[in-house]
């Protein structure tokens, strides 16, 4: 296990795969998950490298005091991660599907592609705010997760014009001609947004794989 | 280590301090006033802290309140944390109230204070009795008018300079100076406030370490970021706010203020809250103008009466 650091929070990044080189694979865990002891086996395939990261609040990972989470920090977590990486392919189940989207958005040259599939935390809250509530965590909840990262980020506002602005980065300054992979059953509005754009595609996920595998061509 | 020797005409400190744990974040908690008067919470602004309102408090306070005020998490003397957002922001108010009292209260608040209180007051309506914003009411999203290439080329700028800062941040420190530097670093987000104010917040907002002051606040944190909210949602809702309500603007702009008019905003008014424009004063009204805020908010609580 890795050690890194985000603001003031450890982060866990765990080495799953048995190759030690070749391009990296990042696995985002959903929401209340933790990374898998192994490898899914739809990443057999992978030519390189095979990591996951513990989420802040997550797995391994440390749990900071009195909560505070948005995606928007998680991005971060996976930035610390690209920071030491270099360069990875995302693969995110849920909650990291759409931690994918953003980190792909922000990041478009050392993100190598995002895998967007289902998992617990996708949905997310909804495209805007319902009726004002304070979210309080579960009262003697076990821990990890974090009882506040579970219900701030269930209830985390996703307007779909938000997703498709970090799409949009992600076409234009990627190097890749489809940056982003589509493999859920669940569209939640957020996702369904994202079919109608250039730079991405539908597919099953080990055809995604295959695809970002594969050494980059110029634009 | 905190001067103390520096005064300002009317500026007094609390006569109660306390802490209050909010799920394992301390928070620092304020009072003006008698300990049996009637309580009203009083709310900071963004990069700001209670002390702030050493002068208007007590104004409140000598009428017969009892001004319950904090420092928001990683501001003036509350803990820093490894989070920051609006719902813990909105947790911790909700923490410093229940330690106040179960009754419904008035809450006064500024700027960013205001927008979060305000939806404290939303998310329950039954513990608070009126509000008074101060330059802090909803406001539509200014959206520049630019092309795409450049939105892209904009927007990569501001998620990659956030995500930069994310990097260094944990490993960031205020940079030490005099009272007198600090003042003056102060003074660009509060260019209308005089210099003696600032030298007098030094001595509160931040701390004299063995190299000089420093501000008190986490330098974690960080002007402008991003991210899905919009403030036209509480715009929209505002029409159907539970309990009466009194907003008060400042209208000349200035680096921290909204640029709020009163036409923007009153189409979405409750029908009986009252909107006063200050035409000479900037964000921070209840600074540059003590006595009239105070005035005005007194009549407003004791309406209630």
């Amino acid at each position: 296990m890795i050690k890194l650091r985000h603001n003031r929070v450890e982060l866990a990044l765990h080495e799953l795969g048995d190759s030690k080189t070749g391009p990296a694979l990042l696995l985002l865990h959903g929401l209340g998950e933790r990374t898998p002891a192994r490898p899914p086996a739809a990443c057999a395939a992978w030519p390189g490298r095979v990591f996951g990261l513990d989420f802040t609040g997550h797995g391994d990972s440390s749990i900071p005091h009195g909560g505070g989470y948005t995606s928007e920090i998680l991005m971060g977590d996976v930035d610390a991660a690209l920071c030491h990486l270099g360069s990875a392919t995302l693969l995110g189940r849920g909650l990291g599907a759409y931690i994918a989207l953003l980190a792909a958005g922000a990041r478009p040259k050392p993100v190598r592609g995002a895998i967007l599939s289902d998992g617990p935390g996708l949905a997310g809250g909804s495209a805007r705010p319902g009726t004002p509530l304070i979210p309080m965590p579960e009262p003697g909840a076990v821990t990890p997760p974090d009882p506040f990262a579970l219900v701030e980020l269930a209830a985390d506002v996703r307007p779909p014009d938000y997703a498709t602005s970090f799409v949009r980065q992600a076409t234009q300054l990627s190097e890749l001609e489809r940056p982003i992979s589509i493999c859920t059953l669940e569209r939640p509005d957020w996702l369904r947004a994202l079919l109608e754009e250039p730079g991405v595609q539908e597919c099953e996920l080990a055809d995604a794989l295959r695809y970002y595998a594969r050494p980059a061509k110029p634009r | 280590m905190t001067d103390t020797t520096i005064t300002f005409p009317g500026a007094r400190r609390p006569e109660r301090t306390r802490r209050v744990d909010s799920h394992g974040v301390g928070i620092a908690v304020y009072e003006w006033g008698a300990p049996d008067a009637r309580p009203l919470l009083l709310a900071h602004g963004g990069f700001d802290f209670a002390g702030t309102f050493d002068v208007f408090a007590p104004l409140l306070a000598d009428a017969g309140w009892r001004v319950v005020s904090w420092d928001h998490r990683g501001h003036g003397d509350s803990d820093h944390t490894a989070l920051y957002s609006w719902q813990a922001d909105l947790r911790d108010a909700l923490a410093v109230m229940d330690s106040v009292g179960r009754e419904p209260m008035p809450i006064v608040a500024h700027s960013k204070g205001g927008g979060v209180c305000m939806q404290l007051t939303e998310a329950r309506p039954h513990r608070v009795s009126r509000f008074a914003n101060l330059d802090g009411m909803p406001s539509r999203w200014p959206h520049p008018d630019v092309a795409e290439h450049e939105r892209t080329k904009l927007r990569d700028s501001e998620l990659g300079g956030w995500l930069d800062w994310r990097r260094k941040a944990g490993t960031l420190a205020r940079k030490p100076g005099t009272l007198d530097e600090l003042a003056e670093r102060r003074g660009r987000m509060n260019p209308r406030l005089s210099r003696d104010w600032l030298r007098y917040l030094v001595t509160i907002g931040a701390r004299r370490d063995s190299d000089g002051w420093r501000w008190k606040i986490d330098p974690s944190m960080r002007f402008g970021g991003f991210g899905p909210w919009r403030p036209d949602w509480a715009l929209e809702r505002m029409r159907g706010f539970p309990v009466p309500l009194l907003g008060i603007l400042g209208l000349i702009e200035e680096e921290m203020g909204w640029g709020t008019t009163p036409e923007s905003i009153r189409p979405f008014l409750p029908r009986d809250a009252r909107l006063v424009g200050f035409e000479d004063s900037g964000h921070f009204v209840h600074i540059e103008h003590p006595r009239r805020v105070a005035d005005l908010v007194l009549e407003f609580l004791e309406a209630a009466a």
